[in-house]
């Protein structure tokens, strides 16, 4: 029965080309551009841990004073003050957990004819490359003894390896960054993650690659190297970072059961009620996310991709209304044929499928040239000029849902005109011709 | 024309109708909304930075001690300035579309009760603010003695220039000239009123801000250094001079690291400063012209239908003495009714959407005036479309109505 209706639809679209043209371009622009809005979209609310993303939180303490505190009302600031980080990281809590800022190190070439650059950095503590599940290429990271004891140790990405020894294992080699000889540790294998989410409210760009260098915290603070972002909430001394009322460092913990999330938020919220208690804090407020909670928080996806894709929805909505529309003029002028299939025994079930087959074939179609309209689409979200630019690609999901949302709407579309046809009384159809 | 048979031909065709008036409804409510987007975007992309952006280049060095800062700036200032064709050097610590190195809040008192908004210093050397072109509108330029030393962020004291955009917001109606406000730690005292000087990142605070800045007189030095502006004598000699200011550093300060990002024609920063507006901007109108493209196809392809099925009717009526004008002028009237319905219910939408995305995201209320000018665009199209289909009934001749079928 359905090579039937395939043939009738077939030969039904083949006499009206211009219209069935027009509906089909019409379903194509609005897929294209919903797939192409879609996929970016998707992108940037990616997790870019996904083995690891739902054990690892975000704890944040706020201590700002009292003065303008609402009970449930104010969000604890996004950073933690040395003191905080430090005082968490020393109890030692979880079972990994690392505090972490941006910074740009001034990196001197390993030979001559070359100039200095800058590269991102990150200045952490030693559990960063556990707890990340950092790939290495060649040696580790760096010890917790190393770290508390200044040593010169760097860990540098692949891209800058390349860069500095082309490629080889260049570990225990010396780089010199900002006039100190630094001994490299590890070499990390390409590692990028889409968001760089520790970086997200740090100073640093959330997409494209990753840093260039990662430092000892205590070892770079030493060497007098400045967070990326300073965020001040007091006046006063602001050149002596460690006491400074400013807030300039992230914290991740990793706490792989649900039991041990809890034990530590109860221990966050002791901690803050013990700080209060000796007068250091004065909010009592204290928040601990995790992973995709914190992206959403820091809303990472722009507000200009949100807006397209809504954008583009309204675009596919209008085709679809518009599709509607034709097909239902179309099935209309066919009211004749409908009556002679009806008089010849067809029942509405027959006719009801047999004009959804006719709207799938126009779906099927859409989706095909919305497909090529979306490479299309995200062939220019390439050219333009946005950190995730680069990473636009149509994946195999995508592409499955690219048909999914064409057949949808192409059915949607053609469920009322369908049904008009199946309810026409065959009778009066006969006598008008 | 008679209003009334048109009506009680449209009540035939409920469904159809409607569909079209939705669809009208839908693009009107886009079509107003997508302007607006677009017109915000645009005065965005149009704000005045108040500098003579042809002639200027920036030149951002990062990387050196502050210990050997004074010593720095001699050698790229007599390593540029022997560059042909350059008019002027001098230190800066950002420009307009650079890097926002310096916002602060200020306030009318010292107490600091009342945060009376967000600006940028701008701290300039000597000949900075001729080199930038500022416009003066009250007071005067800086003195030359009047260049302090900057203790941490700006000098102490200093005598300043505010643009009039952030005067009339901190001192409205009055003359702010001999006025004070407190800052980042010190006092500033104004002795002169720019006509614009924008924000480095202008876009990045709220409506009505992107004037906000301050130009504060200061010694380069430890703290105002590594940073500077060339000024040429032609602007076409602005891309060469740059080049060559990139080679020149290179010779003069062999160890500090030129920031490739920002060393740019002030004209080139303020270009790549406004791609992602301008790639929005491009998008929405790709989407109106898309949209209005689809909903004609959409009005031409059930107008045809309707010529189609009434062709017998249409040859009774020219029969019956109708000319081909009336027949014509039927569609006409009826595409005209039809619209106006979807620019009714559009507008309802268009602002239920504006609505919707004032909550999510920082959009103002869509003004009155884009509703007239979203719905002459659709009547005007919906005329358009319906005009060939109409002609087409208009040639039927009066003879269908004589043949059965």
């Amino acid at each position: 029965m359905f090579g039937y209706y395939l043939d009738l639809a077939l030969r039904s679209l083949k006499r009206n080309k211009v219209l069935t043209a027009l509906m089909v371009l019409a379903l194509a622009l609005g897929i294209g551009a919903s797939i192409t809005t879609l996929t970016v979209l998707r992108l940037l609310s990616g997790d870019p841990l996904p083995q690891k993303s739902a054990q690892l939180y975000y704890p944040q303490v706020d201590p700002r004073p009292a003065q303008g505190f609402v009970a449930g009302k104010t969000r604890p600031m996004p950073t933690l003050t040395y003191t905080d980080a430090m005082n968490l990281l020393k109890l030692h809590k979880a079972r990994h957990q690392a505090v972490m800022a941006l910074t740009h190190a001034k990196v001197m070439p390993v030979q001559g004819s070359e100039r200095p650059f800058f590269s991102d950095a990150v200045m952490t503590t030693s559990d960063f490359f556990p707890m990340f599940d950092v790939p290495f290429r060649y040696g580790s990271g760096w010890s917790a003894r190393d770290g508390e004891a200044h040593a010169r140790v760097v860990v540098i990405s692949d891209t800058l390896n390349q860069k500095l020894f082309g490629g080889a294992n260049s570990v225990g080699r010396t780089l010199r960054i900002s006039s100190h000889d630094f001994r490299v540790a590890g070499v990390l294998a390409p590692w990028s993650l889409q968001p760089r989410f520790y970086a997200v409210r740090l100073g640093g760009r959330s997409y494209g690659d990753g840093d260039g260098v990662f430092l000892p915290l205590q070892t770079a603070l030493a060497d007098k190297m400045r967070p990326s972002n300073l965020n001040c909430y007091d006046t006063g001394d602001l050149s002596k970072l460690k006491r400074a009322p400013c807030v300039w460092l992230g914290m991740w913990v990793d706490l792989p059961t649900a039991s041990q999330a809890r034990a530590y938020r109860s221990f966050l919220a002791n901690y803050v009620r013990q700080q209060m208690a000796l007068g250091r804090l004065h909010r009592p407020e204290t928040a601990m996310p995790d992973l995709m909670q914190w992206l959403r928080q820091s809303q990472v996806v722009p507000d200009d991709v949100r807006l397209q894709a809504w954008i583009a929805f309204g675009f596919l909505l209008i085709c679809v209304v518009n599709t509607v529309g034709l097909l239902l003029a179309k099935c209309l002028r066919r009211s004749q044929e409908i009556g002679v299939r009806r008089a010849l025994g067809a029942t509405r079930r027959t006719v009801f499928a047999q004009f959804m087959v006719e709207a799938g074939i126009i779906g099927l179609a859409g989706g095909l040239l919305g497909l090529a309209f979306a490479e299309l689409g995200l062939w220019g979200i390439r050219h333009q000029p946005a950190q995730y630019a680069g990473l636009a690609h149509l994946d195999l999901s995508m592409f499955a849902f690219t048909f999914v949302v064409a057949l949808v709407s192409s059915m949607i579309a053609g469920v009322l005109p369908a049904w008009r046809a199946c309810v026409l009384a065959p009778a009066p159809q006969l006598k008008a011709s | 024309m008679q209003i009334r048979p048109v009506l009680s031909a449209l009540r035939k065709h409920r469904l159809a109708t409607l569909l079209i008036t939705l669809e009208i409804a839908l693009a009107c409510a886009v079509l107003c909304n997508a302007c607006f987007m677009i017109a915000g975007r645009l005065s965005a992309m149009h704000v005045d930075s108040g500098v003579a952006q042809p002639s200027l280049g920036y030149i951002k060095l990062q990387g050196f001690d502050s210990a050997t800062a004074n010593d720095l700036n001699a050698r790229v200032n007599s390593g540029l300035r022997k560059i042909p064709g350059v008019q002027s050097v001098s230190v800066v610590n950002t420009v307009p579309f650079g890097q926002s190195t310096a916002n602060a809040g200020v306030s009318l008192e010292p107490s600091f009760k009342h945060n009376a908004g967000v600006v940028t210093f701008y701290t300039a050397g000597p000949g900075a603010a001729k080199a930038l072109g500022l416009h003066l509108v009250a007071g005067r330029l800086p003195r030359p003695d009047e260049f302090g030393t900057i203790n941490k962020y700006v000098p102490d004291a200093a005598q300043v220039l505010v643009t009039r955009a952030l005067a009339a917001h901190l001192w409205p109606g009055e003359n702010p000239l001999g006025k004070v406000f407190w800052g980042i730690g010190t006092h500033f005292r104004i002795i002169g009123v720019l006509d614009h000087l924008s924000q480095p990142d202008p876009a990045g605070f709220g409506p009505g801000q992107a004037q906000w800045s301050v130009f504060v007189p200061a010694m380069p030095g430890p703290q105002l250094a590594g940073s500077y502006l060339i000024r040429v004598h032609r602007p076409a000699d602005l891309d060469r001079v740059m080049t060559q200011a990139r080679a020149a550093i290179r010779k003069v300060a062999p160890n500090v690291v030129l920031d490739l990002d920002q060393s740019h024609t002030i004209g080139y920063l303020r270009h790549r400063y406004f791609r992602t507006d301008r790639a929005m901007t491009e998008l929405l109108v790709g989407v109106i012209a898309a949209l209005l493209g689809i909903t004609a196809l959409g009005i031409v392809g059930l107008a045809s239908f309707w010529v189609a099925q009434r062709s017998k009717q249409i040859g009774i009526r020219r029969a019956l003495g109708a000319t081909r004008g009336d027949i014509l002028r039927y569609f006409q009237t009826e595409n005209f009714l039809i619209v106006t319905g979807g620019i009714v219910l559009g507008m309802v939408l268009a602002y239920g959407i504006n609505l919707l995305l004032m909550r999510h995201y920082e959009l103002p209320r869509l003004p009155f005036v884009y509703l007239p000018i979203g719905a002459l665009v659709l009547w005007v199209l919906g005329q358009l479309a319906v005009l060939a289909p109409a002609l087409r009934a208009s040639d039927v001749p009066p003879v269908v109505a004589t043949r059965s079928v």
